[in-house]
C-alpha cells in the first residue's frame, strides 16, 4: 500500500445466494484510490461494477449477499466494523451519487430535508442550521432560488436539477470519498455536461477522491486519472487513462474501445468500421472455465480455455491475460 | 454498439436475485397452501355427495328427548335446542352452503361477465351507463348490498343465493372489463376486426379467453366470500331458513345457549372457516399459477 | 389542491344521484302498493292516503322521483312504520354508536396490522412473517359472528372478565371492537407488508440509507411514509367491509347501533327504515373514501400539486 492510498480493496468477493445457485458478482478484486484522485471503473452492464461500490457501503441486503475480503479506509476494515460504525462512515466520509435522479430521491420529502437530514446526522447541528447548509449545498451546485427550491418536493425538478440535488446531498458532509455510480448516464447530452464540470469543480474545492463508475468511456477520459476496466466480476485490465486510451492491453478493453463512435479519431482509409464485441455477456450463473473472456476473445488461444490467465505487472499497468505473460 | 447505447444498465443486480429468489420461495410455499386448499375444498365435496351414507337419518327430525347434549359416542358433536345431531346438521349443511357457492358465482357470472364484456368491448355510452350503475352498487360495499337485496327480495335459499350474487355483480364487470379493454388494443384484435371478423366471434375467440384467468381466479375467492355471506344473513335470521341445515343459521340458532351449551355455535363456526380457508388458499394458488404478473 | 378538491367533490354526484335512485326504485320493485308498503300492516287508511299524497303516487313516475329527492334533499325519510318515530331521528340516535365501533375497530387493525405488515416486509420468509401471514389468512378465512361468539364464550362466560353485549362502559366496546378488528386487521397486515416490500427495494431506500441513516428512520421516515398511500386506500375500502361487518358484530353483541337496526327492520319489514339506513350506509362509505382521497393530496406532494 503507498502512502497516499485512502481506499484499498483486497480480494473483495461479493456472492448472492439465489435459489438458482451462488451469482458471484463480484470475484476477489483488488483496487487502490488514492487521495485526491479519480478512479474510473468502466465495464458493460453485469460486470460487477455497481456491486462493487454497494460493498464498499455495504449497502447490499446480506442475505442474500455475502461480501468476503478487505475494504481499507484510512486503515480501517469497513467490513469489520459494527452497524452504527459503518453508519458513521455513510453520508459523511463515504457518500455515493447514484444512476436515477427519478427514483433516488425521495418523492414524498423536500429536497431540502432530504439534504438536510444527512447534515443534522453527521455534523449534529439543529434542524435550522442543517435546514441553512443544504440551502447553502444547493446555491454551490448552482440551483436557481435555493431557497426556494429546497422546499419542493422532487416531482418538480428536472433530471439535471434532480441530480443537482443528490451531488449536494452526497457532498454535504465534504465526505472525503465520493462513489459516484452511472452519474451522468440518465441525463440529455448538454445536462451531462454541465454536471460533469460541476463534479470536477467541487471535486477540486472539497478534496474528494472520486470512484466514477460508468460504461461511458468519454466520461471517463474526460474525468479520471486511471481506470479499472471490469468483465464479469474482475479487474481485466487497471491503467492511467492515457495509456488505457492509447494502448489497450486486454482484448476486451480492445474491444470495448473499439466499440465506442470517435469523433475525430482518423479512419483509416476512411473504411474502419465501429467493432463491436462478439458474443454476449454470458450468465453469471455459467460463468466459463479458466479466462472468461475466452469465448468472446478474438485472439484466445488453447491456453486460455484451460487455465485462470495470470496477473501481469508492467510499466504501473496490470492486465489479466495471457498474451502479455 | 450494444453496450454504448443502452441507457438502461441494470444498477442493481442484488436486487434482481433478491426478488427472484424470494418470488420463487413464495411460489412453493404457496403452492403448497394451494393443495392444502383443494384437498380441503374435495373433503367438503366428498361429504355433500356422501352425506345420505356418513349421516342416515333425516337430519332435522327433532328429538327434544335429547336436546343440548354434550358430544358422545352416539352425537360427536352434540345435539342442538331441538335435540338434532349437530354432525349430521354439519354433514347435510356442506350440501346447502357449496350449492350457495356455485349459486352465488353463477348468478355473479352470468350477469357480470357479459355486462363487462360489452362495457370493455364497445366502450362509449353503454360502458359509461354500466359503469355508474357498478359505481352506485359498490357504493354498497358486499354484505351491505346483500342485506339491501334481501329486504327486497325475502328471506330464503334461493333469495340468499340471488342477493348475494348480484351483490358480487360489480366486481366481475370491473374485472371483465378491465381485461376486456387491455386485449382490446392487441394487434390480433384488431386485425380480426379489420378482416371484418364478427363482433361476437371476436368476443368469443379471442377475447374470452383472456379473461379466464382473472376470472377463474375470482370465482374461487369468490365461492369463500358467498360462504361467508350467505352464513352471515343465515345467522341473522334473513338468510336460508330453519329447518334446512345452514351452518350461519346454525350459529345463530346456537347463539342462545352459549351458557350452557357452547358446543352448538361452535362446531359449525369451524366448518365454515375451512370451507372458507380451502376457496381463499386456492385462489391464493390459483393467482401465483394462473396470473402473469406474477409469474418469472 | 382547491381544484383536486372541487373535483373529487363534483365526482361524487352520480353516485349520490344512484343511491337515490336505487332507493327508490327499491321501494317500487316490491310487490303491492307502495304506499302500504311504507305505512306497514298496522297502519289505518288515512294514514297509507297521507303517504300516497307525500309519494305522490297519483302522479307521473319522474315527478315522484322529483318529490323523493327533494324530501332527501330536506333528510324527510318518512316514518318508522314499527315506532312511528321520524327514521331519521331513529338513524341519528345509533349512528354515534356505530361510528364509535368503526373507528375503535379501524384503530385497532391499524394499530396491529401496520406495525405486523411492517415486521413481515422487513423479515420477510421468516418464522415471524409466516406466523403474521398465517394469522393473516384465518382472519379473512373466519366468520366475524363465530368470533364474536367465541370471545363472549372465553372472556364473558368463562373468565367473566368483559360483558357479553350492550353498552355503558369502555368495558362493554372491548370485544366487538376486537371481533370487528380481526376482521380487517387481515387486509390491512397484507396490504402493509407488500407495500412496504415494494418500497424498501426502491432506489431512494438505497440513497437513504446511504446517507448513514439508522434503519429505524429509513423505514418510517422514507419507506412507510410511501407506502402509507396504497395502505389507506386499503384502509378506506376495508371501511365498507367494516360496515358490513358491523351489522354482524352489533348483532352478535346486542350493540345499538345502524347494523342492529336495519336487520330488526329487515324482520319486521320496516321499510322507511331499510331505506334510510340504507342510504346512510352509502352515504358514509362515500364521505370515508372521499377523506381517503383527501388523505392522498396531503401525503403525497405530486397528487397536492398536481
Amino acid at each position: 500500500m503507498r502512502q497516499d492510498s485512502l481506499l484499498s480493496i483486497h480480494h473483495l468477493r461479493t456472492r448472492f445466494h439465489t435459489y438458482e445457485g451462488v451469482l458471484t458478482a463480484v470475484d476477489g478484486i483488488d483496487l487502490e484510490v488514492y487521495r485526491g484522485e479519480t478512479l474510473g471503473v468502466v465495464g458493460e452492464s453485469g460486470c460487477g461494477k455497481s456491486v462493487t461500490a454497494l460493498s464498499i457501503l455495504r449497502l447490499l441486503a446480506s442475505p442474500p449477499a455475502e461480501i468476503r475480503g478487505k475494504v481499507l479506509f484510512d486503515g480501517e476494515n469497513l467490513l469489520q466494523m459494527s452497524l452504527d460504525e459503518i453508519r458513521q462512515i455513510r453520508g459523511n466520509s463515504i457518500s455515493m451519487i447514484f444512476q436515477e435522479p427519478m427514483t433516488s430521491l425521495n418523492p414524498v420529502l423536500t429536497v431540502g430535508e432530504q439534504i438536510s437530514e444527512a447534515i443534522k446526522l453527521h455534523q449534529g447541528v439543529t434542524r435550522e442550521e442543517a435546514w441553512s447548509k443544504a440551502v447553502e449545498m444547493l446555491r454551490i451546485v448552482q440551483v436557481p432560488s435555493p431557497d426556494i427550491r429546497a422546499r419542493e418536493y422532487p416531482h418538480k425538478m428536472s433530471g439535471g436539477m434532480r441530480q443537482r440535488a443528490m451531488i449536494a446531498m452526497a457532498l454535504s458532509c465534504h465526505p472525503r470519498l465520493l462513489l459516484a455510480d452511472e452519474p451522468t448516464t440518465a441525463l440529455d447530452v448538454t445536462i451531462q455536461a454541465q454536471i460533469v464540470e460541476l463534479m470536477e469543480r467541487l471535486k477540486e474545492e472539497i478534496r474528494t477522491s472520486i470512484v466514477l463508475i460508468t460504461h461511458n468511456l468519454g466520461l471517463i477520459a474526460e474525468m479520471a486519472k486511471r481506470v479499472a476496466v471490469m468483465y464479469m466480476g474482475k479487474v481485466v485490465e487497471e491503467a492511467p487513462v492515457e495509456d488505457l486510451f492509447l494502448e489497450p492491453l486486454h482484448p476486451y478493453t480492445h474491444g470495448l474501445l473499439g466499440s465506442i463512435p470517435w469523433i475525430g479519431r482518423k479512419m483509416k482509409s476512411g473504411r474502419k468500421q465501429l467493432q463491436e464485441i462478439p458474443g454476449m455477456v454470458p450468465s453469471l450463473l455459467e460463468i466459463p472455465d479458466a479466462c472468461r473472456f475466452h469465448p468472446r476473445c478474438s485472439r484466445a488461444m488453447e491456453i486460455c480455455r484451460k487455465e485462470e490467465p495470470p496477473l501481469v505487472q508492467k510499466n504501473g499497468r496490470r492486465v489479466l491475460c495471457w498474451l502479455w505473460k | 454498439m450494444h453496450e454504448m447505447t443502452q441507457t438502461q444498465v441494470i444498477r442493481n443486480p442484488h436486487r434482481q436475485a433478491d426478488s427472484q429468489l424470494r418470488r420463487r420461495w413464495a411460489k412453493l410455499r404457496r403452492n403448497k397452501a394451494a393443495l392444502f386448499g383443494s384437498v380441503l375444498i374435495l373433503i367438503y365435496l366428498i361429504i355433500a355427495l356422501l352425506a345420505p351414507i356418513l349421516f342416515p337419518g333425516n337430519p332435522s327430525a327433532p328429538n327434544l328427548m335429547k336436546s343440548l347434549e354434550r358430544p358422545s359416542m352416539e352425537h360427536p358433536l352434540g345435539t342442538d335446542e331441538l335435540g338434532r345431531s349437530i354432525l349430521g346438521r354439519i354433514i347435510y349443511g356442506s350440501r346447502v352452503s357449496l350449492l350457495i357457492a356455485i349459486g352465488v358465482v353463477m348468478v355473479g357470472l352470468l350477469v357480470g361477465l357479459p355486462l363487462g364484456l360489452i362495457s370493455g368491448y364497445y366502450g362509449g355510452k353503454v360502458d359509461f351507463g354500466i359503469q355508474r350503475v357498478t359505481d352506485t352498487l359498490l357504493a354498497f360495499p358486499g354484505f351491505l348490498l346483500a342485506l339491501a337485496l334481501v329486504a327486497v327480495l325475502g328471506v330464503g335459499l334461493k333469495n340468499t343465493i340471488i342477493s348475494v350474487g348480484i351483490s358480487m355483480v360489480p366486481i366481475y364487470i370491473r374485472l371483465v372489463r378491465g381485461c376486456t379493454l387491455s386485449v382490446r388494443e392487441q394487434t390480433y384484435v384488431e386485425a380480426a376486426r379489420a378482416m371484418g371478423t364478427r363482433d361476437m366471434t371476436i368476443l368469443i375467440r379471442h377475447i374470452l379467453p383472456n379473461v379466464m384467468a382473472p376470472i377463474t381466479i375470482q370465482t374461487s375467492l369468490g365461492m369463500g366470500t358467498a360462504i361467508l355471506f350467505a352464513a352471515g344473513l343465515g345467522f341473522l335470521g334473513i338468510g336460508v331458513q330453519p329447518p334446512t341445515p345452514e351452518w350461519g343459521a346454525m350459529l345463530g340458532s346456537g347463539r342462545a345457549y352459549l351458557f350452557n351449551a357452547p358446543h352448538v355455535a361452535t362446531f359449525p363456526g369451524i366448518a365454515i372457516f375451512f370451507a372458507v380457508l380451502g376457496f381463499n388458499l386456492s385462489g391464493d394458488g390459483l393467482r401465483d399459477i394462473l396470473d402473469p404478473r406474477f409469474k418469472l | 389542491m382547491f381544484q383536486y378538491v372541487l373535483k373529487r367533490l363534483l365526482s361524487t354526484l352520480p353516485v349520490l344521484l344512484g343511491i337515490s335512485l336505487l332507493l327508490f326504485f327499491m321501494l317500487r320493485m316490491l310487490p303491492g302498493d307502495p304506499a302500504q308498503v311504507l305505512a306497514g300492516q298496522m297502519a289505518s287508511p288515512d294514514d297509507i292516503k297521507i303517504i300516497r299524497h307525500q309519494l305522490g303516487l297519483d302522479r307521473p313516475i319522474f315527478i315522484q322521483y322529483g318529490f323523493f329527492l327533494s324530501r332527501l334533499a330536506r333528510f324527510d325519510l318518512g316514518r318508522s312504520a314499527r315506532t312511528q318515530n321520524p327514521v331519521i331521528k331513529e338513524i341519528w340516535a345509533r349512528l354515534p354508536n356505530t361510528m364509535l365501533l368503526a373507528v375503535a375497530a379501524i384503530s385497532l387493525a391499524c394499530l396491529f396490522g401496520i406495525p405486523a405488515g411492517i415486521i413481515s416486509a422487513v423479515r420477510p420468509y421468516t418464522w415471524i412473517d409466516y406466523l403474521f401471514n398465517s394469522m393473516a389468512l384465518f382472519g379473512i378465512s373466519m366468520p366475524v359472528f363465530w368470533l364474536g361468539l367465541m370471545l363472549v364464550v372465553i372472556f364473558s362466560i368463562m373468565l367473566q372478565w368483559l360483558p357479553a353485549g350492550g353498552t355503558g362502559s369502555w368495558k362493554h366496546i372491548v370485544l366487538p371492537s376486537f371481533t370487528l378488528a380481526a376482521f380487517v386487521v387481515a387486509f390491512i397486515t397484507r396490504i402493509t407488508r407488500a407495500s412496504m416490500i415494494e418500497t424498501l427495494s426502491q432506489d431512494y431506500t438505497t440513497t437513504a440509507r446511504s446517507k448513514g441513516l439508522k434503519e429505524r428512520v429509513v423505514i418510517v421516515k422514507h419507506a412507510l411514509k410511501n407506502a402509507l398511500i396504497p395502505i389507506i386506500t386499503v384502509v378506506g375500502l376495508q371501511f365498507g367491509l367494516l360496515l358490513g361487518g358491523a351489522v354482524l358484530t352489533e348483532t352478535v353483541f346486542a350493540w345499538p347501533g345502524l347494523g342492529r337496526l336495519i336487520v330488526d327492520s329487515i324482520l319486521a319489514r320496516d321499510y322507511p327504515v331499510i331505506q334510510g339506513t340504507i342510504l346512510i350506509f352509502g352515504l358514509l362509505y362515500i364521505l370515508v373514501n372521499l377523506v381517503v382521497d383527501l388523505l392522498y393530496a396531503y401525503i403525497d406532494p405530486r397528487i397536492r400539486y398536481a
